[in-house]
């Protein structure tokens, strides 16, 4: 028994801690912790406790049930568009934006001619606010006086970039890649920096192609940059919403779950049980995907 | 009971209920003399009202503390706003929009007020009125919605006022032919096209009718309705394409520059793209009749003024001002700088009007009846969260009328079973 006898003695380490130690930790702990209840917490679970009931906001709280989610899964137009474009949302965002944010880092770190002027031109955009990138989507593409349609020609009938429900999210979601491009471009320049050099030579000795070289040592290397990229393109994907409020308040076409919330919650008569229905539903699809997300990139981690 | 209050209590602690109202407290404290919470955030209405604030210091020698809020947030806000700490006298709109907040408790009875007041036609004392009877408006200036047009395009043309709806069609289709496009339209922010929806209902089916399916009484899906649907639908060929995608102001240019023939709008934007110089051309007619039975007897006509509102803090001086801002010198000091409105009080001398106004006030002086507009003779949240994208939704795919009033009805049944 004498071996274990020292690790016992390190477990009962923390009761060392003076009273003071003891107080400290608990401020600088429970601080942050209430702020967390009142300030996330709460309001989460409010907005979940409001979804099963019918509110205006003025007068009595009544119990409505399950009322809202049925509604809103069946009688409710605006719904399925918004959950279908913010799923379209996600994947031009992951799969557009991200991969070609990742390629100009690449080209960038390669040290390309002028590379200097391409990361700073890249990146401008970044700087603007979602809602400002809206503007100036809409001085190009709106129908009558924009700046494409001026250089298309246009003809007797020009194309209604913003008006027409089949085109405008595809145009929104040009601009939204526009902006998130530079965002993750520069996240990964950051991390290319920091890959040991050595470790291309060592593949450049191993006779490694280029191609290679990226994909089995370099690439693997920004796995830490990857998981922040991820999850910043997820958290971007779902909170979408001030360019298309900019654009159109989010109706005919640029519908998003979050644009749903604000037209029930935000207004002179609100629904406030049903807008926070919505939310629910839209607090479920992020946890659903940042926690998959975020434990397989934790479970990666250990495997290695 | 006690999950009631616990739900309240829940919904306390998101402080999405009380942030608001702190900080609209923060913004004014209990100084002396009345406070007056003004939407009127664009340039030429603010000023406009601060003259006619201005009128009222130097008569009374009492001040007024004005604060204006961005139009849009004013609106968002208004909920909890009233249920805050509000100034104490505040801008806002006639009709159902008022009486909503009348119902709510959340407004101030000024019917005694009312009994000194002069001026007012008994279809403005109506719109001012709550559903309890008692008045809680005091209407400040109003704008007919109309077709409008421009004098020298009818005049070179030869085009003739239409009387009727095949009139009304068949120049639509001569001026197709002139290469003109008919109607200037845009729809963008959702509300412009809610003028043409009112007008086809009440020529169609008459007033009544119009304001009972505004009220949630009659069914979306009757044959009133969808025979609403199907004479715009016979319409939308002559309107500008794209009209989802089109700001008002866009569409307005279009009617300046004289590429559109008419336009249905409110008094309040066409003229906005017009110069000074060629103002006076613009012109405007009554929405042609429909149905015999109920010939154009109806006029839309917003009308916006003042509220009190119940929680108010200087209760005597808000009165004071309220019966000020009712007398027609009141809004004429208004009207001097914002030409685009008309006074709501009868008694508003017309000599400082021009061509324009004067046809508006005739217009609305001949009418029977005078509804408010879509969005403020329904619920507000019926017409925000259904109607603006029914209505987009028909502009955009107008063949498919059943869907769509079935997707109304549905929506109309749950939001009217809330209360």
């Amino acid at each position: 028994m004498p071996k274990t006898a020292p690790r016992r003695a390190r477990r009962r380490g923390p009761r060392r801690h003076t009273r003071r130690d003891r107080a400290v930790l608990c401020v600088l702990l429970g601080l942050p912790i209430l702020l967390d209840l009142v300030l996330v917490w709460g309001p989460t679970m409010a907005s979940v406790g409001l979804s099963f009931t019918d509110w205006d906001g003025v007068g009595d709280i009544t119990w409505a049930g399950l009322g809202n989610y049925a509604h809103l899964f069946t009688d409710y137009p605006q719904f399925w568009p918004a959950v279908r474009n913010n799923l379209l949302w996600l994947a031009a965002l992951g799969l557009l934006a991200t991969p070609f944010g990742l390629l100009l880092a690449a080209l960038i770190d390669r040290g390309v001619r002028f590379s200097r002027f391409y990361q700073s031109t890249l990146y401008m955009p970044v700087v603007l606010s979602l809602a400002v990138v809206g503007f100036i989507a809409q001085l190009i593409l709106s129908r009558d006086q924009g700046a494409l349609n001026a250089l298309l020609g246009g003809g007797k009938d020009p194309v209604d970039w913003l008006g027409d429900p089949d085109l405008n999210i595809w145009m929104i979601l040009l601009a939204a890649c526009w902006r998130h491009t530079g965002y993750v471009m520069i996240l990964y320049l950051a991390g290319l920096k920091s890959v040991d050099p050595t470790l291309k030579e060592a593949a450049a000795i191993d006779g490694a192609t280029e191609r290679q070289t990226f994909f089995r040592v370099v690439l693997p290397a920004l796995r830490p940059v990857n998981v922040i990229v991820g999850v910043i393109t997820v958290v971007e994907a779902l909170r979408a919403f001030d360019i298309v409020y900019a654009v159109n308040k989010g109706r005919n076409g640029l519908e998003l779950l979050s644009v749903l919330v604000t037209d029930n919650i935000v207004g002179e008569a609100s629904r406030i049980g049903f807008g926070s229905a919505i939310a629910v539903v839209l607090l479920l699809v992020s946890l659903g995907f940042i926690v998959t997300y975020l434990v397989q990139e934790l479970r990666g981690e250990e495997r290695r | 009971m006690p999950r009631r209050s616990l739900l309240r209590g829940m919904a306390a602690g998101a402080g999405a209920v009380a942030l608001p109202s702190l900080l609209a407290a923060c913004g004014d404290g209990p100084g002396d003399g009345v406070t007056l919470g003004s939407n009127a955030s664009d340039t030429v209405p603010k000023r406009a009202y601060a003259d006619a604030f201005a009128a009222y210091e130097k008569k009374s020698k009492k001040p007024v503390k004005v604060n204006t809020v961005n139009h849009e947030n004013f609106q968002e806000n208004i909920n909890r706003y009233l249920q805050g700490t509000p100034d104490d006298v505040f801008t806002w709109f006639a009709g159902y929009r008022m009486q909503y907040f009348a119902r709510k408790g959340l407004l101030a009875d000024i019917s005694d007020l009312w009994r000194k007041f002069e001026g007012f036609s008994d279809a403005v004392r109506k719109q001012s009125t709550g559903e309890d009877g008692k008045q809680y408006f005091v209407p400040y200036y109003y704008y007919p919605w109309a077709v409008f047009h421009r004098k020298s395009v009818f005049r070179t043309r030869g085009y003739e006022i239409p009387e009727n709806f095949d009139q009304y069609r068949a120049l639509a289709r001569q001026m197709q032919k002139d290469g003109l496009t008919p109607f200037a339209f845009g729809d963008k922010e959702g509300w412009p096209a809610m003028g043409t929806f009112d007008y086809l209902d009440m020529r169609a089916n008459g007033y009544d009718f119009h304001i009972a399916l505004m009220r949630g009484e009659k069914s979306w899906t009757s044959p009133q309705v969808r025979q609403v649907f199907d004479l715009w639908r016979s319409l939308l060929p002559y309107h500008q394409k794209g009209a989802n995608g089109r700001t008002w102001q866009e569409a307005a240019q279009s009617l300046q520059g004289k590429k559109a023939g008419m336009a249905v709008l409110g008094l309040q934007h066409p003229g906005q793209p017009f110069t000074s110089e060629n103002r006076a051309d613009l012109d405007l007619f009554p929405f042609p009749e429909i149905d015999p039975a109920f010939g154009k007897e109806a006029v839309e006509a917003p009308m916006d003024g003042f509220l009190m509102a119940k929680k108010a803090r200087h209760r005597e001086a808000a009165r004071d001002l309220l019966a000020f801002l009712a007398t027609p010198q009141a809004e004429l000091a208004y009207l001097k700088r914002d030409p685009n409105n008309v006074a709501a009080n009868g008694g508003a001398g017309t000599q400082s009007y021009d061509a324009l106004q004067k046809k508006a006030v005739r217009l609305v002086a001949g009418a029977r009846q005078i509804s408010q507009f879509m969005d403020r003779d329904t619920r507000p949240d019926f017409a925000s969260t259904v109607l603006i994208q029914a209505l987009q939704q028909f502009i955009g795919d107008p063949d498919d009328i059943d869907g769509l009033v079935n997707s109304i009805e549905r929506q109309k049944k749950q939001i009217f079973a809330a209360d």
